[in-house]
């Protein structure tokens, strides 16, 4: 925090434009259950329609909507625009292939090493980008994103560029019932609405209140005795944790693992689908990644350049749109503030 | 009561060849209101700034309460009892009144690594919220979301904050700022009412306001303090006239 | 020993000045209108398809490259008053969003103009063939072009930055944009100059590179994070800073990934040195930039935050 920005500029003014109204107001919780109920009849629904890849895309697409939940807390609540996000789901993903290979196979256990090594990554990556704000905290995230991704290229023992391919999916406690593409689903769900619960805790708690106030004016927190630092450090450990039990069932889904999952694109990805879905809104995200998977779907059956047509509806949504499809969901309901 | 809550020793600041303070010192012992006044740029929001810990000294030194806090940051100072009013409004427009004040409790209440208990729903931190919204006349507004506060509450809003950090002195930047005559008139009767349980340092263009108000007066002049003393004999200095009516021969 | 050590060292001389090409612009970019603009990568692509198309319909180089030049003026300008014109004021989520969608069109397109798979340029007869250096040694005279070309336009840029009204205003600009346009400076006719100019830059090192590189869809952003990388290192705004960071990354990079494995084969085994080497290698310029940050979290000669 620079001395005349503490000094001078009225930080509230500036900064987050439109004001959501109430913190998770009974709309959202609405959305929330329809979303979740919905991925949770889906099976039956794939199975009545005869159409079982329905599942393992809708596992997909759950695996992007974790990691961009995890996304928002950063992006939406901290103001903190992470461009490397994909970098951590990489981490997960390589841990199961990895611990796989030396034949550590129960999900459980790929899980904590997942964990424990995004969270030393976020810590130490973490610690020397939030020194800094703004384009620079950008670029920063983003080249140590990159630099994950170097890294596993370059690693040839597992794969390097073209990757490694999983002989199996994870055992859970010794059997192999994830095998199963319908209990993945499950397990996936039920780890998606945990991670969902647990934000909307985490944010109404007295830590998230911290990184909410930091995002609207950081002078007037530390004015109250906060460092911000610490807070926003904190959070950036716990995005790239739950970024990389994402990656974990993205490993387990595609049974295969190779840098492409932690390229900039992919976080690029991640952005949009947080922005689109409605920032600072959990579920919005989720939205935001079934929307755009199936959009990229869409597109890609429709021309092989469907990523023109996304470019084109990117610009477009940030020159006349704002607010995501969760501000558009409001003006259509015509509830809410512009 | 010997040793002065806040003791400034020879504080200086310089921005590139401008010294924008330039050797303060001042002494301001506990339950004093301490004004601090001078002309456009003699350096009043700089030395706030130092004090407050936002801004780091060349050299010199701060010492609070016994203890010096010159190398200490903001909030380090901050949980040491320093609280400060800022001269442009600086509130969380997004949360509400209640919020804001509780933001400020909960900082020196036990730690906010905590993930899962609704802050929002804490008895305690909201029961010391009250008393400061209490305090400043803003109990009413405690449901209204911050930025829907006019300019004058806003102002009250200011100083609910600092006092809900639990301070001992309390450091406020031209808090009349901006104000219309019937806000002002508000916040000068608040600000004697704090004045009786609060060692203040207060900044202020308002003469009428300071001179009301003060214990002591020092005057800054291009970062340096031209004279201490009871507003009585400060306003019949005759270097404080000439600073004021710019009369370099007299000052010289 | 020696002889490999002088070659690396100019292919990362080489390398450096193609960066600095690319930053030069950008940091002005970033530091001047505060955007930042994730497409200038994409910029150098256009610039070596540029080159690519017209010496192919020109047949000569030359002529190819002193169309291409304003040809990706024009188009910089262009994109400015379609796009970036309306995100100055925007929040730095908007103009990553924005520009990110504009890489995925221009990606695209290129691969629909020109199809998906590369193209190669011939190098000019006129700068073909090697110099000797010192014994038997020989060095590409197209290298040895891209270095002097390079220079050549660092000292152009250093007298317009340092000499010229625009430049002043340019150095106003990036340590204090607001003041700038309390002067009564025309500021949106400054902001485009500068973006045409930083567009022109970074196609002119795509269309230098184009005949030893070859040209495909995608190629602008490897660059571009390299770019990043730079920027950060030497200080937004500062095109000092971004020359001597970029000759400072092209050194270590290419450097590293040849004397990384040989220096690590002293303290190992021939092979586990060689897969060391080559895993950390293309880590060493983001440790070079984190150690920077580290240390000067405004890079080496931040042209902001001085009076912060």
């Amino acid at each position: 925090m620079s001395a005349s920005e503490a000094a001078g500029r009225p930080v509230d003014q500036v900064q987050t434009p439109a004001k959501r109204g109430r913190l998770f107001g009974p709309g959202r919780r609405l959305a929330a259950i329809v979303i979740f109920a919905a991925l949770a009849l889906l099976p039956l629904v794939a199975n009545l329609i005869g159409d079982p890849f329905l599942v393992v895309t809708a596992t997909r697409i759950m695996v992007f909507a974790l990691a961009a939940l995890s996304l928002d807390l950063l992006i939406g609540f901290g103001a903190m625009v992470s461009f490397g996000h994909a970098a951590f789901l990489g981490i997960g993903a390589y841990a199961v292939a990895i611990l796989a290979s030396h034949g550590v196979e129960d999900i459980l256990v790929q899980t904590v090493v997942a964990v424990a090594a995004a969270s030393l990554f976020a810590f130490v990556t973490g610690a020397i980008s939030l020194k800094t704000k703004g384009v620079y905290f950008i670029m920063i995230t983003l080249a140590f994103g990159q630099m994950a991704y170097f890294f596993m290229v370059s690693l040839s023992a597992y794969g390097g560029d073209d990757g490694i391919t999983l002989d199996r999916r994870s055992t859970l406690l010794g059997s192999r019932l994830l095998s199963d593409d319908i209990a993945l689903f499950y397990a996936l769900l039920a780890v998606l609405v945990l991670a969902y619960l647990g934000l909307t805790r985490l944010i109404g708690s007295r830590f998230g209140r911290v990184i909410r106030g930091t995002r609207e004016n950081p002078a007037r927190m530390q004015a109250i005795g906060f460092e911000p630092f610490r807070f926003q450090l904190t959070a950036y450990v716990i995005a790239g944790a739950i970024a990389a039990v994402a990656g974990v069932f993205l490993a387990n889904q595609a049974e295969f693992v190779s840098p492409a999952y932690m390229s900039w694109q992919r976080s690029g990805e991640l952005i949009v689908m947080v922005v689109v879905g409605g920032m600072g809104t959990l579920i919005g995200p989720v939205a935001g990644a079934i929307a755009f998977l199936l959009l990229e779907d869409w597109l890609a059956a429709f021309s092989e350049h469907w990523k023109l047509g996304l470019g084109v509806l990117l610009i477009l949504l940030v020159l006349f749109g704002r607010g995501g499809l969760a501000g558009l969901a409001r003006r259509l309901t015509g509830g809410g503030r512009a | 009561m010997n040793t002065p809550l806040l003791s400034i020793q020879d504080l200086r600041k310089s921005f590139g060849a401008l010294k924008v303070t330039d050797g303060v010192t001042l002494d301001v012992p506990a339950g004093e209101l301490h004004a601090v006044i001078g002309p456009n740029g003699a350096g009043k929001t700089t030395l706030i700034h130092q004090l407050s810990g936002s801004l780091a000294s060349d050299s010199g030194t701060i010492h609070f309460d016994g203890d010096e806090v010159s190398r200490l940051t903001m909030p380090e100072r901050v949980r040491r009892g320093m609280a400060r009013s800022f001269q442009i409004t600086s509130i969380l427009s997004g949360f509400t009144v209640l919020e804001n004040a509780a933001m400020a409790v909960q900082a020196r209440s036990g730690s906010s690594f905590r993930f899962f208990g609704r802050a929002g729903a804490e008895r305690r931190l909201n029961d010391e919220a009250m008393a400061a919204l209490d305090r400043v006349g803003l109990v009413d507004r405690a449901e209204r979301r911050a930025g829907s506060l006019s300019h004058g509450e806003k102002r009250q809003l200011e100083m609910a904050i600092a006092l809900a950090t639990g301070p001992k002195l309390l450091l406020l930047d031209e808090p009349l700022a901006g104000t219309g005559h019937e806000e002002s008139a508000a916040l000068v009767a608040l600000i004697a009412a704090l004045k009786e349980t609060h060692t203040i340092v207060l900044i202020e263009h308002d003469m009428e306001a300071v001179f009301q108000l003060a214990d002591r007066v020092s005057v800054l002049v291009y970062g340096r303090v031209i004279a201490t003393g009871t507003p009585e004999a400060v306003r019949n200095d005759p270097q404080v006239r000439a600073a004021y009516l710019g009369d370099e021969t007299e000052a010289a | 020993m020696f002889n490999l050590f002088l070659l690396q060292a100019l292919n990362g001389v080489q390398f450096g000045i193609l960066l600095f090409l690319v930053a030069a612009g950008l940091t002005l970019i970033f530091g001047v209108m505060d955007l930042i603009n994730l497409a200038h990568g994409v910029l150098y692509m256009v610039g070596a398809y540029f080159v690519a198309a017209f010496t192919a319909a020109t047949g000569d180089f030359f002529v190819g490259l002193a169309i291409a030049l304003p040809a990706a003026l024009a188009f910089g300008i262009l994109l400015e008053v379609l796009i970036f014109r309306h995100l100055y004021d925007r929040d730095h989520l908007d103009q990553v969003l924005a520009t990110f969608g504009l890489i995925l069109i221009l990606n695209e397109a290129v691969k629909i103009i020109w199809g998906a798979a590369p193209m190669s340029v011939p190098v000019p007869d006129a700068l073909s063939g090697s110099i000797p250096l010192i014994g038997f040694l020989r060095y590409p005279v197209f290298r040895v072009a891209i270095i002097a070309a390079g220079l050549f336009t660092a000292v152009g840029l250093w007298l317009l930055v340092n000499h010229t009204r625009i430049g002043m205003l340019l150095r106003a600009g990036a340590s204090n944009a607001p003041m700038v346009s309390a002067l009564g400076v025309d500021i949106r006719r400054l902001f485009m100059v500068i973006f045409g100019l930083g567009a022109m830059l970074a196609a002119f090192a795509g269309a230098m590179i184009a005949p030893i590189l070859s040209v495909e869809p995608g190629m602008g952003d490897q660059i571009l994070i390299l770019t990043f990388v730079v920027i950060v290192i030497g200080g937004v705004g500062s095109v000092r800073g971004a020359f001597v960071a970029a000759i400072l990354v092209g050194l270590v990079d290419t450097l590293g990934r040849t004397f990384g494995p040989i220096l690590l084969g002293q303290i190992m085994d021939a092979s586990a040195a060689s897969q060391t080497g080559r895993t950390i290698a293309p880590m060493l310029i983001y440790i070079l930039m984190a150690a920077v940050l580290f240390f000067r979290p405004t890079g080496l000669f931040p042209a902001r935050g001085a009076a912060a």
